[in-house]
């Protein structure tokens, strides 16, 4: 029994695809807790959504969970029943994704949509459910929700459709909010409206919330938690000051070197290269062949992690080498 | 419904409405083409045929006003005598041929709508399985096959051979092979057109968003993908009613159904001119009804697109 | 010993920077590939495309070299020597028979040539027909899509190059020849021109193709090219959109320059495509006509004319419908697996 609302243990999703496995998300293990906002940060492809999906159990193929276990309430949800899975899904746990113009059904009104996930998980009936409707809408800032119920969803903006799908998520009060890059898709002012409306919801609401992002600034005053992705794996993990004021991972320093900001009028240093194949992950640390401070060791073995704190630990070889500088073993 | 859709039928009925009359139009004027004009040009059209002519579109006339007097005559649903067959108009024929053509080709396209969406649900829902590659086989192999060639093939395998069924479409039974002939090749362009579309509409981001929901396999197979995945098949009734129509003129005559075809292939070997220009003008104006009807459907089930 | 446990198992001169060389080394870059050079490896990997488009070879290769060292011809009634009466023994031979005065010479021990499909009602070689309708048919069909190409090739970039007003007046026409069941109209203008041509293209090698050969090509040309135009005018209209248009016509190219050079090689692939895709559409609907009667002109073959003469021997000879109806079968399936396949391979829209 453990005390963690949601306990991610070893988690490993790889892709079948005719040209090999590719493992998405590679040995990851986290917990949530009840009111918790964690941030989880890497570009493309480093298995973000992925792990967002595994904990929902909602890959599509060729996607599968070959090890590990997602722990939510200490129900393991690895092999539970479609059916069991689906009174979790959008009722415990619910997620909203990254581009609103293509995560509604176009023929369906947007009413229609939100009813549906009223009438899946709660016994309210016929005026009730509509009553539901228009109120989770008046929540997330839709005006005039009487009439907006009764649109399409062709017939809405890109900000005005992510407070549907937030409405929607959170209509049946979920205990785990999943926001898949929620902000990707919209423009800047509206960034800053969505990511306001769902830090009013969770106050309010009080549900955890695990925020995908490729944006550190995005997860800056909002998280309690951060993890770093890379390739698949957790590489570096802390609160959010340990994240911004003491980066212990080569990866999240470059991050945060490209964040622009108007505080520091620092140039901004972009990340060389692209990101690995996953077909061709590296022997040793996946983001060596980028890093600036690249060592022999970190294109041979993987390094192990590194405790700092209770909250902060990181994999890689800088720190290793920094200790060994300064007990003058290395040069 | 709201003013913009049903400004938007009005526009599309006018758009039908004035493309009927091009064919009118052309039709008459390419068949005076025709050396001595349609009415006159068979020496065999008899001297009562010729009389009838001559007192209903008045053939020493300007060509202008024989125009007018088939158009006149067309809009009251009224395309003449035939020139072949005595005393009877065309209309009499059209309507006598397409109460059997309506039927066959009716049957055959609701037949090729319901099971190619069928099968090809299935081969979706069962992608990458063995019964999604032997619905996907024969649907490759019957879409290339034209109905002409089937009707040929059934009837010798069916009437010449086994001697199940008889070789002529006039008791309910003969019309099984006719309807089977017209029916395959649709069908199996329906499986492949839902197949593609059901997996396109599978990858989608709102069934992703259905299933985060907690929505039922089912739900999401017939609520949330289903009706999308139509759609493409809604664009493909028009035109496939088109060709299960002329499909059926070379099938009647295979298995010699009293349809419209029978009347119409004959009248191309007779030169029935009358006859040609009667059927030609009511089909397409069937057909052109269909595709109205067909575009209207379209946008009833498809909310998103722009009525402009 | 005075390392730190730590270090136990490290080597501690991997604690050096690695070099770029290294570093590039560890990573396995994907072998660059051209966007012809990926497609033509798609194609070469479908094995059902390659498989088609070695029917269509085979079948092309025999359809214009077979007629011309086979002994008999298509219009030749091997019963009918001049000068002497009709032989009615070479009348609907079975597959492998010989008629009576080619019994005879083998009986002299000379070779010849048996009749592999046997022969029709008038004696003639009905193998060589088969090839002759497969060569007519091929013809129409690829012939015809050139048509269908070059006009709706012109038409679509005139209408979606200049947009606006022009645009508008040549879809309308589009939307109304596009909603013309084509079967009915082609039948209607091949009867007309089977009477109106006639007398017009007496005595020329165009009498020898047929009116009904003719008629089909100017319905093809009237009526086909509108999926084509419809298709080009949208390709141009999305990349008239794109910079480099913009780029040309700032530094003042001429319109005609900027679609030969910017807008079609862009749409290439879809063009060639639905052009691909054209063939059997085309061949399908020849064989219709000439199944009514309406196509090629009597004594020259296409399959569709087979099948249909067929039809009145069915009891005896149905071996004479199957043939061609095998062989349209086989070559409009060819086509389109092999144009699914082309399109799989390069359509950029398809490409993930």
């Amino acid at each position: 029994m453990s005390n963690h609302l949601l306990e991610v243990n070893n988690l490993k999703t790889s892709f079948f695809i005719p040209a090999g496995e590719v493992k998405a998300v590679d040995d990851v293990s986290f917990t949530l807790d009840k009111g918790e906002v964690l941030g989880i940060v890497g570009e493309s492809g480093s298995g973000k959504s992925v792990t967002a999906y595994s904990i929902m159990q909602i890959l599509s193929k060729p996607g599968e969970i070959v090890g590990g276990s997602v722990k939510f309430d200490n129900q393991e949800l690895v092999g539970m029943s479609e059916a069991q899975l689906r009174k979790i899904r959008g009722a415990k746990i619910s997620i909203i994704f990254q581009d609103p113009m293509t995560s509604l059904n176009p023929v369906y009104t947007v009413g229609n949509q939100i009813d549906e996930a009223i009438k899946l998980h709660t016994n309210l009936k016929g005026d009730q459910v509509h009553k539901k409707t228009i109120e989770i809408l008046t929540q997330v800032g839709v005006n005039d929700p009487e009439k907006r119920a009764k649109q399409y969803p062709f017939e809405f903006s890109g900000g005005m459709l992510q407070r549907v799908m937030i409405a929607m998520a959170l209509v049946c009060e979920p205990d785990i909010l999943i926001a898949d890059e929620p902000t990707t898709a919209l423009d800047v002012t509206i960034q800053a409206q969505i990511m306001e409306l769902m830090r009013e919801l969770q106050k309010k609401l009080g549900m955890s919330i695990i925020l995908i992002t490729h944006d550190l600034g995005v997860v800056a005053d909002m998280c309690d938690k951060i993890q770093v992705m890379y390739a698949g794996k957790i590489v570096e993990r802390g609160t959010a000051k340990e994240i911004f004021y003491n980066p212990k991972h080569e990866y999240t320093k470059g991050l945060l070197k490209s964040i622009p900001s108007t505080q520091n009028k620092k140039k901004l240093i972009p990340i060389q290269g692209n990101p690995i194949d996953l077909l061709n992950i590296p022997k040793g640390c996946a983001f060596s062949p980028r890093c600036e401070q690249c060592m022999k060791i970190c294109l041979e073995q993987y390094p192990a992690v590194k405790v700092f704190s209770e909250t902060q630990q990181a994999s890689c070889w800088m720190n290793v080498f920094k200790e060994l500088k300064g007990s003058g073993t290395v040069e | 419904m709201n003013k913009k859709m049903l400004n938007y039928i009005l526009k599309r009925f006018l758009l039908a409405l004035f493309t009927i009359w091009i064919v009118i139009t052309i039709t008459f004027f390419i068949m005076h083409a025709v050396p001595g004009g349609p009415f006159l040009s068979e020496k065999a059209a008899s001297p009562e045929t010729t009389a009838a002519l001559q007192a209903k579109y008045g053939l020493d006339k300007p060509i202008l006003e024989q125009y007018f007097n088939y158009l006149s005559g067309v809009i009251k649903f009224d395309f003449g005598p035939s020139l072949k067959y005595k005393g009877i108009t065309v209309t009499e024929l059209i309507v006598t041929g397409f109460k059997t053509s309506a039927f066959i080709g009716g049957i055959a396209a609701l037949i090729a709508i319901l099971i190619g969406v069928f099968l090809g649900s299935i081969a979706a829902v069962n992608h990458k399985t063995k019964l999604d590659q032997a619905i996907m086989f024969f649907s490759t192999a019957f879409v290339a096959l034209p109905s002409f060639i089937t009707a040929s093939i059934l009837l010798l395998v069916f009437c010449v051979k086994l001697q199940w069924f008889p070789a002529n479409g006039l008791t309910t039974k003969g019309l099984i092979l006719p309807i089977i002939s017209l029916s395959l090749s649709p069908m199996s362009y329906i499986t492949r057109l839902t197949r593609s579309s059901t997996l396109d509409v599978m990858g989608q981001d709102y069934i992703r968003t259905a299933k985060a929901k907690g929505v039922n396999y089912w739900v999401i197979i017939f609520k949330h993908s289903l009706r999308n995945a139509l759609t493409p098949v809604i664009t493909y009734i028009g035109p496939m009613l088109a060709s299960v129509l002329t499909g059926s003129l070379v099938v009647e005559k295979i298995f010699t159904v009293a349809g419209i075809g029978k009347y119409f292939v004959s009248s191309i070997v007779n030169r029935d001119y009358m006859m040609i220009m009667g059927t030609t003008i009511f089909l397409t104006t069937i057909v052109i009804i269909m595709l109205f009807l067909t575009d209207i459907m379209y946008k009833i089930v498809n909310p998103r697109v722009d009525l402009e | 010993m005075s390392k730190k446990p730590l270090s136990f198992q490290l080597d501690l001169s991997k604690f050096k920077k690695a070099t770029e060389e290294e570093k590039t080394q560890t990573v396995q870059m994907r072998e660059s590939t051209t966007f012809w050079k990926d497609g033509f490896n798609r194609l070469k990997k479908n094995k059902v495309a390659m498989l088609c488009l070695t029917i269509i070879v085979i079948i092309i290769i025999i359809a214009i070299f077979v007629p011309i060292f086979w002994p008999y011809s298509y219009d030749q009634m091997l019963g009918v020597k001049q000068g002497v009466g009709v032989d009615g023994s070479y009348n609907n031979l079975a597959p492998f028979q010989f008629g009576a005065t080619e019994l005879q010479l083998k009986a002299q021990g000379k070779f010849v040539m048996p009749h592999i499909f046997g022969t029709d009602a008038q004696g003639r070689d009905y193998f060589i027909r088969v090839i002759y309708g497969t060569r007519i048919s091929l013809f129409v069909g690829i012939f015809a899509s050139i048509i269908v190409l070059i006009i709706g090739l012109i038409y679509g970039s005139i209408s979606g190059y200049f947009g606006g007003k022009v645009d508008l007046i040549m879809m309308r026409i589009v939307d109304i020849i596009y909603s013309l069941p084509d079967m009915l109209i082609i039948i209607l203008l091949s009867v007309v021109f089977k009477q109106v041509l006639t007398p017009f293209i007496k005595g020329t090698f165009l009498a020898k193709l047929g009116v009904g050969m003719i008629s089909i090509y100017i319905v093809f040309a009237l009526l086909y090219w509108v999926s084509m135009a419809r298709l080009v005018r949208g390709e141009i209209l999305t990349l008239k959109q794109n910079e480099y248009v913009l780029a040309a016509r700032s530094i003042g190219a001429k319109p005609s320059y900027i679609i030969r050079k910017h807008l079609l090689p862009n749409s290439m692939s879809v063009i060639i495509i639905s052009t691909m895709l054209q063939v059997p559409s085309a061949i399908f609907t020849e064989s219709f006509l000439s199944f009514l009667g309406l196509g090629v002109n009597i004594p020259m073959p296409s399959l569709g004319s087979l099948a249909s003469d067929a039809l009145n021997g069915i009891n005896s000879y149905s071996y004479r419908l199957v043939i061609p109806a095998v062989m349209i079968w086989l070559i409009v399936l060819s086509f389109n697996l092999f144009g699914d396949g082309i399109r799989d391979a390069f359509d950029p829209k398809l490409r993930k």
